[in-house]
């Protein structure tokens, strides 16, 4: 899950492994082996229920953050029908937060908390929503190569072992495909328009390509947690296997549309039946992880002022309530 | 710290079918903004559904196919969540 | 664009009433798509961009119907992204900027307490498209006018900041509540002829009900100053033109593109 090795220094060092009681964490890591689900009430150790909270409202972080890059653009469509289907996509994807925090609130943590983590830069998001939409093309590319490198990632865990995050994946997953057929659609109506169109297009997938990949995280010789969250099947396939059948799957989906992949490097290698491709900037995708990315501050001044400019109505709701509840017990 | 609304368990019966299910959870203050988020959130491809919610404080949870060591029994522990919030059992899918 | 006959002045006299009802959606909508992902909270996000939904959707379904009548070659979207402030027929208060959440709140409140009244009455319109736009709309506008007379009530009868607020947001606004209610000579033959609904004659229900949510919600009942009029000529306020700018900005930049 891409967000996972993100934040992995966690100082609130929790009860490590070595100190749970043994006899119990046998039986938690067999019910997970033999594919059951842990539900909330369920015994679990002390670091599986941390890195649920970490992986879950992270995902949660994502999908509210993911907001903005496109919801820049929904006075700015171009048809009504545009205007209305992204509008659609955008609800969704609150939809999909409130889902995730939901589920990471079964574990412990309120979702004031996650907020506050999370506009302290404590807790990450994807780092693909550090970049800007500049153009409509750009929502062409979001739907057809982020959405569709999330699907990847959110098909399997509609079976991760944690009950109320597979549960809310389901959801998730039914909506999603909606997503990426609206942004490949968009980028076929421009690549078969007009020249400007088709530029706008290719300069989109320029954009978006390299930082999708990056979405599948670091490789897999980076990811020292990645056994622990396999077995408890918090993540179902490396970094690498996702990050090459995403390139396998787009690849054709690019040349489809007659647009150019902006890697030189390309190359279809038929002894492994999939594309070779080129080198990665890491320093930059770390960079974007530290909270370097282009629009890290945009995106976090946005959330805070929501978050701080509502406060005097989610407070105008509560004292209502309370005067309610007088009202009615006088 | 800021902060949020109170949690509620959503239950919809969607048109046709014969019994409430649990389809998750919002934020709300109160009841009826309670049931006007549910719709809102849970709602949004469907008509003619009926919708129940409940603060997930007021659920009382049981399971008893579980039982032993593996489950925490209620009274050691008010449910996961932190005490800012009185929120405990979330009700088990059945 | 493919010459037509000249349109009958009833024709004509129909389509401006249908963008009436279309633009009046259509610019609501585009003030209620600026809160995304800034509201409150996130479900209250998810509100606010429903009602944004049903109505594009209503917006689509009268400009389509005003294009098709007027046979030129014009559908919603060329109606809706390339006509100029002065082609526009939406009424003053949906173009008004959104301000804080309590003046978003107050305008939604006495648009749709309004476009509830309008709707429930074009669904007998003996104009049978719109009687059936209207059919569907109802059920959700209903909604749209529940869900904002609760948040004029919870801000009004909340904290003093809110209260305050929500003062502040209908002092705003007093002065386009008269626009909703005025018939002119274009609308009068209309409404002789069942089509459209007599205005007019929907103040006092209005006013009941506003008074009332106002009452529960502790404020003040309103003072109407003078109400500023000309939305339904043409003749708007300085906000719609910084709205079209950025709404009609893409097709108009790319005037040959299919979008």
């Amino acid at each position: 899950m891409y967000t996972t090795e993100l934040g992995k220094g966690d100082p609130r060092g929790a009860v490590p492994l070595s100190g749970e009681d043994p006899a119990l964490l046998a039986a938690f890591e067999a019910r997970v082996a033999a594919d059951e689900f842990i539900e909330p009430k369920d015994w679990m150790p002390e670091a599986y229920r941390r890195t649920l909270v970490r992986q879950i409202s992270q995902h949660a972080h994502s999908e509210i953050v993911g907001m903005l890059p496109e919801g820049n653009w929904i006075t700015r469509a171009p048809s009504l029908r545009r205007k209305a289907v992204l509008l659609a996509k955008v609800q969704d994807e609150a939809g999909h937060g409130l889902y995730l925090y939901c589920a990471a609130e079964t574990l412990g943590t309120g979702r004031d908390e996650m907020t506050e983590a999370l506009l302290s830069g404590k807790a990450k998001y994807s780092t693909i929503f550090n970049y800007p939409t500049l153009t409509w093309a750009d929502i062409g590319a979001i739907g057809w190569l982020v959405d569709g490198a999330a699907i990847m990632n959110q098909v399997p865990l509609q079976r991760t072992s944690y009950g109320p995050y597979a549960r809310a994946m389901v959801k998730v997953c039914k909506e999603e495909s909606f997503h990426q057929r609206q942004g490949y659609e968009i980028m076929m109506t421009l690549a078969n328009g007009t020249p400007e169109q088709k530029a706008m297009a290719q300069d989109a997938l320029n954009r978006w390509w390299w930082p999708s990949l990056m979405m599948f995280g670091p490789p897999d010789d980076n990811s020292p947690n990645s056994a622990q969250s396999f077995r408890w099947r918090i993540k179902r396939d490396s970094n690498d296997d996702l990050r090459q059948k995403f390139v396998d799957i787009s690849v054709p989906q690019a040349e489809y549309l007659g647009l150019t992949v902006p890697d030189p490097d390309l190359a279809w290698n038929e002894d492994k039946g999939g594309y070779d491709f080129g080198a990665i900037d890491w320093e930059e995708f770390y960079a974007v992880v530290r909270g370097e990315g282009p629009l890290a501050r945009e995106r976090m001044k946005a959330r805070r002022s929501a978050w701080d400019d509502g406060a005097w109505v989610r407070e105008a709701a509560d004292a209502y309530e309370t005067k309610r509840r007088a009202r009615l017990a006088a | 710290m800021s902060r949020d609304w109170p949690l509620w368990e959503v239950f919809i019966r969607s048109k046709g079918g014969l019994s409430h299910k649990h389809v998750g959870s919002v934020h709300a203050p109160d009841p009826e903004l309670a049931v006007r988020h549910a719709r809102d959130v849970y709602t949004r491809r469907l008509e003619g559904v009926s919708i129940w919610v409940a603060r997930s404080s007021d659920i009382v949870a049981s399971d008893p196919a579980q039982a032993g060591p593996l489950f925490e029994p209620a009274e050691t522990k008010v449910y996961r969540h932190p005490t800012f919030y009185d929120i405990p059992d979330v009700v088990k899918h059945i | 664009m493919a010459s037509a006959p000249a349109l009958l002045r009833e024709d004509q006299a129909l389509i401006d009433y249908l963008l009436r009802l279309g633009d009046d959606s259509l610019i609501l909508a585009q003030r209620l798509a600026e809160w995304c992902g800034m509201a409150p909270a996130l479900e209250t996000d998810l509100s606010l961009a429903n009602i944004g939904l049903d109505l594009i959707g209503q917006a689509t379904l009268f400009l389509n119907l005003a294009g098709e009548i007027e046979g030129a070659g014009r559908d919603g979207d060329k109606l809706a992204f390339h006509r100029d402030v002065l082609a526009f027929r939406n009424c003053l208060m949906v173009e008004q900027p959104n301000g804080d959440f309590a003046q978003t709140i107050a305008r939604q409140f006495l648009f749709s307490t309004w476009q509830l009244a309008m709707f429930e009455g074009l669904t007998g319109s003996t104009e049978p498209r719109i009687a059936e736009i209207a059919a569907k709309a109802v059920k959700e506008v209903r909604y749209h006018a529940e869900i904002a007379a609760e948040w004029v009530i919870r801000l009004g009868d909340g904290t003093d900041q809110s209260r305050e607020r929500m003062i502040e947001g209908f002092d705003w606004h007093w002065r386009f509540v008269d626009e909703l209610f005025e018939g002119d000579a274009l609308e009068q033959p209309l409404v002789d002829a069942g089509i459209a609904v007599d205005r007019a004659a929907l103040r006092q229900g209005f006013d009941t009900t506003v008074n009332a949510v106002l009452r529960e919600a502790t404020l003040p009942l309103p003072e109407y100053p003078r109400g500023i009029t000309g939305g339904r000529v043409g003749h708007h306020s300085e906000h719609l033109g910084h709205l079209l700018a950025t709404m009609q900005s893409v097709p108009r930049t790319y005037p040959d593109a299919v979008w």
